[in-house]
């Protein structure tokens, strides 16, 4: 009898493991730069190569940091909720534009509306290497101590902001106040 | 009509020929030798099942790039793991580390081993202690 119940709780066991693992997604993997210190850059603006921007530009405040291409189709999806989230002012998104051609870029800011405080275009991708970046797009949760507090990789919508980036904020807020 | 397919053949072939990296090779054969090596050790994060030597996304020669550009500048090979691993995550490398997180990956394996040989050790010693069945085999 001690043997059937071993044997049930044993198979019991794996198919929980098996449970958890089948709601994973194994293309989103976890950031090492979660509560590090943000990597710091500083390069061209992508509306004017001549003047520059990077992580000196928002040193001190809590910011969005979103990685996109005008190549990358989930980028296109989560452009009005950018705009929208921009709209409401409730904190600035700061782009990096990630190898990417400069001209394609400035017509899509420009057709489809520029929800950055500013876009750094990252060429060759340097800057996106030292993000961890591997899939646009992506959004970065900047504390205002410089940290990364959290990464979404995928397009942006109502409810990710809501579920995932509110209560962050709302902590660290609520802990600096 | 046998040079034909021979022509043909050596087509097909040729396909998987065709080069991935288009860098050029560096100079000294030992440095080389250590590249092919480190980037035939880093996972293509794009294409997860793929390492950076195989695969032509942009990411990939990005990352061959980072890597030829730290070894110029002298990096060690532990210390281009680390910068990897400090941006992409213990995932990146395909040997994981024998240390931290990743120990567990390395450690059970040798521990279902050990439980299974303590199993077939007890079940064994049991099967022993049991009488023999001699009627069963004169019947």
């Amino acid at each position: 009898m001690a043997r059937y119940i071993a044997l049930i709780v044993a198979f019991v066991i794996m198919i929980g493991i098996f449970a958890a693992g089948l709601d994973r997604d194994p293309t989103k993997l976890p950031s090492p730069l979660i509560d590090k210190p943000a990597p710091e850059y500083e390069l061209p603006r992508v509306m004017d190569p001549l003047l520059t921007t990077g992580s000196t530009d928002y040193a001190g405040q809590m910011v969005l940091v979103n990685i996109w291409a005008t190549w990358c189709a989930g980028c296109r999806t989560e452009h009005e909720y950018l705009l929208e989230l921009a709209g409401r002012n409730e904190i600035p998104i700061y782009g990096i534009n990630w190898r990417d051609d400069r001209d394609a870029a400035l017509s899509w800011l420009q057709q489809l509306g520029d929800p950055y405080v500013a876009s750094a275009y990252d060429e060759d991708g340097r800057v996106g290497i030292d993000w961890g970046v591997y899939g646009a797009p992506e959004t970065f949760l900047i504390g205002a101590g410089g940290n990364v507090m959290y990464k979404h990789v995928g397009p942006m919508n109502e409810a990710t902001w809501q579920g995932e980036f509110m209560p962050r904020i709302a902590a660290q807020t609520g802990a600096t106040r | 009509m046998k040079r034909v397919l021979v022509f043909f053949v050596a087509l097909l072939i040729s396909l998987t020929a065709s080069a991935i990296d288009t860098g050029a090779a560096f100079e000294d054969p030992e440095m080389q030798a250590r590249y092919e090596n480190l980037i035939s050790e880093v996972r293509c994060l794009v294409c997860q099942n793929q390492t950076i030597k195989d695969s032509n996304v942009f990411l990939a020669a990005d990352l061959r790039r980072e890597i030829r550009r730290m070894m110029t500048e002298g990096m060690t090979d532990a210390e281009i793991a680390d910068f990897l691993v400090a941006r992409y995550g213990d995932f990146v490398l395909y040997n994981p580390r024998k240390s931290g997180r990743t120990l567990i990956l390395w450690i059970t394996p040798a521990m279902l081993l050990g439980i299974g040989a303590f199993v077939i050790v007890r079940v064994v010693r049991d099967r022993m202690k049991m009488p023999i069945d001699d009627d069963a085999l004169k019947s």
